[in-house]
């Protein structure tokens, strides 16, 4: 496989491990969030419509208690009695001592004239007749009003309370002190952003809000439709969402409003989000670091198999070609060698004829007895070559004899001696003086070390020197051979790769990329192992480590 | 080099018959027959001291004719002749008792020199069975 494969099935691999993790972490996660953060804004909702339902109930009663308190008041008591101002005055500072609701208190005539008055404003004998308020409660016997600024230029809301009596109808009118029931209604005001206020039919305020608006301004209301019970919502209202309930008292057509900010409430969700987003960020690295771990490893490890793999198949394909090769060059050689024998005999009977000494005093006797030993010595020639070739198929065998390894290096040398000596490359030998012999196959080794030398040489090119060492490493029985060349070195990247098949540096056509392969699979397969070592600029050095056996194993 | 009989064994009738011819001419008490089992019923009747034998030959081979004649004589000495990749089966040959073997084309002194060993050896052991009064 090429490197590029290998990244390839990498990232492959780390995608779809990936994929297959994180899909359902995140799945978890957000699922989990979801379902809290719906629960969560529930149980929000929740306590903010019983927050809103009790400060509902808490104004209701309060209006209720106050209604039936001027009801008290005006059924138990004449007009007669009431429009005495000393007598209103005693029963309104009678009043006071037990509730501070009311700022002032006033009697009024069925023609709207202010008959009696107590309190801090000087009304009395103003007439309402043309009031809007002193209809309504003509009309209906109670009434609460909107908050209005009214004669004293201040805000201010009455509740009014008609009685019969004969026939004449009178009217009894408290103020209510605004300020009380500001009070009251912020008192739902919650948290830093919370709101909590009152607003008419017509979106006018009837309390001082905490932000956005003043008393009797407008404000931007959730909705103003009459509707029964309590309304809770996420709205989104000045530019800001936000949680609304809203509700509408029992006896005045006002709408309640609480408002709080889900941010100030929501903040142990996001606390919970954030905790959850580290949480799987934490499990996200962990996950890919894993991955990436697992997965290099496993890369690694098919790239060191596929390696073995190439290996073994080179060196499979290799022994392969030479044994098909042995075997034809072992069939050539047997059937040229049977009539090359029979030659060879043919010719001896006409050498011993030709001994007799009739025939020797024939006149062609010479060119007879010449041609007769040249086709003898050409026969020897052809007998040469097709025994060579029996040991050529013979050699595929890997052979045991006793090998001296400094002779056999000396012996290499030889060979490439003149390659080196024309390209100025000098060949320094170092050996061991008294290193054992080993049971090997030293045509092999040759191979393996005309290799690496081969290879040495190519790569300084011209000027340069080889090291050939031996040694005798005597405590783990081993011969080591290093060879090694000033030449430009191999670069770090390349250098785990030289024994691999057809992994060549070579132009194309001038190395098979098979050297190597070869002489680590011989190597192998003789027991020993090569190793390389290199250093950019400083040259490379191979060593070769042959065990040193004495005697055969059986 | 007289006095004894050499039979030589090899289904290639040209050079059976000139190494027949060329031995004789030198004084060889010698025969030639072209196949292991010829070679067999042959020494049913006479007696040989040294065969040359080829090993690869049709019908029978060398290494059984071999065995075979080592059942029937076991002092009876052969030379293998090999034609073929077969140092093995040379070797095997020796294993299985041949004295030597030699790789075709040989040249006809070699051949007589092995010839001379091996009735040599021949000898020896036969006064070697004699001295240990072993009966054949």
């Amino acid at each position: 496989m090429e490197r590029k494969d290998y990244r390839k099935l990498y990232w492959k691999i780390i995608a779809t491990t990936l994929s297959f993790s994180l899909v359902p972490l995140f799945t978890l996660g957000a699922t989990i969030y979801y379902q809290f953060r719906v629960s969560y804004t529930a149980k929000i909702m929740e306590s903010l419509r019983t927050l809103t339902d009790n400060r509902r109930n808490a104004i209701d009663l309060f209006f209720d208690e106050r209604v039936s308190q001027l009801y008290t008041l005006a059924y138990t008591h004449s007009f007669d009695q009431l429009g005495d101002a000393k007598y209103l005055d005693q029963v309104f500072t009678l009043m006071q001592t037990r509730s501070k609701s009311f700022v002032d208190i006033g009697i009024i005539d069925q023609d709207g004239n202010h008959v009696a008055y107590v309190g801090p404003y000087n009304l009395e004998g103003v007439n309402y007749k043309n009031e809007s308020w002193f209809h309504e409660v003509m009309l209906r016997g109670v009434y609460i009003s909107d908050v209005f600024m009214g004669f004293r230029k201040f805000p201010h809301f009455i509740i009014a309370v008609m009685r019969r009596e004969g026939d004449r109808n009178w009217i009894l009118r408290a103020t209510i002190d605004t300020q009380i029931f500001d009070t009251m209604v912020k008192a739902a005001q919650v948290g830093k952003r919370g709101d909590a206020y009152v607003v008419n039919r017509e979106g006018v305020l009837q309390t001082a809000p905490r932000f956005g608006g003043k008393l009797l301004g407008k404000i931007e209301a959730p909705g103003s439709s009459q509707f029964s019970g309590i309304h809770v919502e996420e709205m989104r209202l000045n530019g800001e969402a936000a949680l609304f309930a809203t509700t509408w008292l029992k006896n005045k057509d006002w709408m309640l409003v609480i408002k709080e900010d889900p941010r100030e409430e929501l903040s142990p969700l996001f606390e919970a989000r954030y905790m959850m987003i580290g949480i799987i960020a934490l499990g996200v690295l962990v996950i890919v670091l894993g991955t990436v771990f697992v997965t290099r490893a496993t890369v690694g490890q098919l790239i060191q198999t596929d390696r073995e793999k190439a290996m073994l198949d080179a060196s499979l394909e290799q022994s392969g070609k030479m044994a098909a090769l042995g075997k034809l060059a072992a069939g050539i050689a047997h059937e040229v060698n049977n009539p090359l024998a029979v030659i060879k005999e043919k010719v001896g009977w006409i050498m011993d004829l030709l001994s007799e000494e009739d025939i020797s005093k024939s006149e062609n006797f010479k060119e007879f007895d010449d041609a007769v030993h040249k086709i003898d010595h050409h026969v020897d020639r052809a007998k040469k070559v097709t025994h060579r070739l029996l040991g050529f198929a013979r050699r595929m065998e890997p052979i045991k004899e006793k090998v001296d390894i400094n002779k056999l290096l000396d012996e290499t040398i030889d060979f490439l001696e003149n390659e080196a000596h024309y390209r100025n490359i000098t060949i320094h030998s170092d050996y061991y003086p008294d290193l054992p012999t080993t049971l090997s196959d030293s045509s092999q080794l040759q191979q393996v070390i005309l290799n690496i030398l081969n290879n040495a040489i190519d790569a300084i090119g011209k000027d340069g020197e080889i090291n050939v060492k031996t040694k005798h490493n005597s405590k783990d029985e081993q011969i080591v051979v290093t060879i090694a060349d000033n030449g430009p070195g191999i670069p770090n990247d390349r250098l785990d790769r030289v024994f691999d098949p057809f992994f060549t540096t070579k132009e194309v056509g001038m190395g098979t990329g098979l050297g190597l392969s070869i002489s680590y699979t011989i190597v192998d397969k003789l027991g020993g192992r090569i190793m390389v070592a290199s250093e950019m600029g400083k040259g490379t050095a191979f060593t070769i480590y042959l065990p040193v056996i004495k005697q055969e194993k059986v | 080099m007289e006095g004894f009989r050499v039979l030589v064994v090899d289904d290639e009738l040209d050079f059976l018959e000139t190494i027949v011819k060329r031995l004789q001419r030198r004084k060889i008490d010698v025969s030639g027959v072209e196949s292991g089992k010829a070679a067999l019923d042959l020494l049913e009747h006479q007696h040989f001291d040294v065969v040359i034998l080829d090993v690869r030959m049709p019908g029978m081979d060398g290494l059984e004719t071999l065995k075979e004649m080592k059942k029937k004589r076991p002092l009876m000495e052969v030379i293998m002749l090999t034609g073929h990749a077969s140092v093995e089966s040379g070797m095997q040959g020796m294993q299985l008792g041949a004295f030597d073997y030699v790789m075709k084309p040989a040249s006809i002194n070699d051949l007589l020199e092995k010839i001379q060993q091996a009735y040599e050896r021949k000898l020896l052991h036969e006064k070697h069975v004699k001295d240990t009064q072993f009966i054949r």
